[in-house]
């Protein structure tokens, strides 16, 4: 139930008294009820649940996770393969 | 960046799997609280190459698989009515009640119908202005928004056609019920990741420090979990436990404001009760007095229901994390997805669902 997808904002406009947009999910576009992401803009990543967008993405908090984990990783593949190497 | 593809890297997750098998020291208990993580967990086949130490044990983060029999045994009878259009997220609709469920109202002539968002129920009330439209608003904080909405429309537009049986449920007072528990094993919390982008995480020190716990935000890509165990178990073998967030590029501290506004305007805290736990005090959210014109249950009293469980079911210890899906004597022969027994078995975020789909015998 909780799982939201994330997907870009390709077009915003109001129906009624609700900001709504078109969300591109890698080629799939949906209509989504962006209210709660008053600060949205078009090309802006955000998380979609049951038709409303929940969040916009933060792509430097996104990038500095990845670069993190990577250091993590990469010392860990390294050490794996010094310890196949030795043995 | 697409946001998912990064977060599915093979080599990433090695990487980080061998960095929880070089920290940790000793067996660890974790909870991950959500039905949609514990999917991802069994589709990667992540349990499989977490190192030996660590148990996961799969949490009550299913909202399909918690709404109360009584709920789903009321549900079916509104469905039933001639009047009533009753719309609703595809899960619930194979989800057993006491000698039923929404798919055989169906076949028997009542006219019940998925939607993939609550504001689709508000046009199918407006397009049938002759017919009450209930929607099972169900679901935990990630959805109250989307649900919470959906009244402020029907309110705003004057609909007298259309009401919700609500059914809402939250995530701090089960992680308490939870952790209070005599027959607790849980040392460990990944919390879940789209709660708290609603909701934030302001709420979790107090838990964290009250039963000392380590409580991280977790998603739902396989990096993202493996790094969520990761921060748990660095927690557990340094003895901390502290609130941590693996999730920031979705999830800040204060959570959505403009979605809790929402929420804070239309519902109110009650009591609920938890199929297969019991009733948690202050678990719930239903509707605040001003809108009790939308509510089903006010709208259509029913009192012929009498629940009754199967004898067999334990979905409620499984919920709980005390017992897994194939202790129970009725997986996989008895209880399968087509014919479940308990509500575990059909929602795409049940346990017993994910252990029978990814073949797990242990």
């Amino acid at each position: 139930m909780c799982l939201a997808v994330p997907g870009k904002i390709i077009e915003i406009y109001e129906t009624g008294d609700l900001k709504m947009g078109k969300i591109d999910f890698g080629g799939a576009i949906r209509e989504a009820c962006l209210a709660y992401v008053p600060e949205a803009k078009v090309g802006d990543y955000t998380v979609i649940h049951v038709g409303f967008a929940l969040n916009l993405l933060d792509e430097d908090e996104a990038q500095e996770t990845l670069r993190l984990l990577r250091d993590i990783s990469d010392l860990n593949n390294e050490l794996t393969n010094t310890l196949q190497d030795e043995s | 960046m697409k946001y998912i593809s990064e977060y599915r890297e093979a080599e990433l997750v090695k990487g980080i799997l061998a960095e929880i098998k070089r920290t940790i020291s000793q067996p660890w208990v974790i909870m991950e609280i959500c039905g949609g993580q514990t999917h991802a967990i069994m589709r990667y086949g992540l349990d499989q190459l977490l190192p030996p130490e660590i148990e996961l044990v799969h949490g009550p983060g299913c909202p399909v698989c918690v709404t109360s029999l009584e709920l789903i045994d009321k549900a079916l009878v509104i469905a039933s009515r001639p009047d009533v259009i009753f719309t609703s997220y595809g899960d619930m609709l194979r989800v057993p009640g006491t000698d039923r469920d929404l798919v055989s109202v169906r076949a028997s002539g009542g006219d019940v119908r998925v939607v993939y968002s609550p504001l689709d129920a508000i046009t199918i009330a407006k397009q049938n202005p002759d017919k009450q439209v209930v929607f099972f608003a169900i679901g935990f904080e990630t959805t109250a928004p989307a649900n919470a909405m959906s009244v402020l429309q029907a309110s705003s537009f004057g609909l007298k056609n259309y009401s919700v049986l609500v059914s809402h449920v939250r995530v701090p007072p089960a992680m308490h019920a939870i952790l209070s528990s005599t027959y607790n094993r849980v040392q460990g919390f990944l919390a879940a990741g789209h709660v708290c982008t609603v909701m934030g995480y302001w709420e979790y020190p107090a838990i964290a420090e009250q039963y000392r716990v380590p409580i991280v935000v977790t998603g739902f890509e396989p990096l993202d979990i493996v790094q969520g165990i990761l921060m748990a178990v660095h927690q557990l073998e340094q003895g901390r436990h502290q609130v941590e967030n693996a999730y920031p590029r979705v999830v800040t501290l204060e959570g959505n404001r403009p979605a809790q506004a929402v929420i804070n305007q239309v519902f109110m805290e009650c009591d609920r009760k938890w199929r297969g736990i019991g009733t948690i005090p202050a678990s719930g959210w239903c509707l605040k007095s001003e809108f009790s014109e939308f509510d089903a249950e006010t709208r259509f009293p029913i009192s012929e229901i009498k629940p009754e469980e199967s004898p067999v079911c334990i979905a409620g210890l499984i919920l709980q994390g005390l017992k897994k899906p194939f202790e129970c004597t009725a997986f996989g022969t008895q209880c399968i997805p087509e014919h479940p027994l308990g509500a575990t078995m059909v929602s795409s975020e049940g346990a017993c669902a994910a252990y029978y789909r990814y073949g797990l015998k242990k």
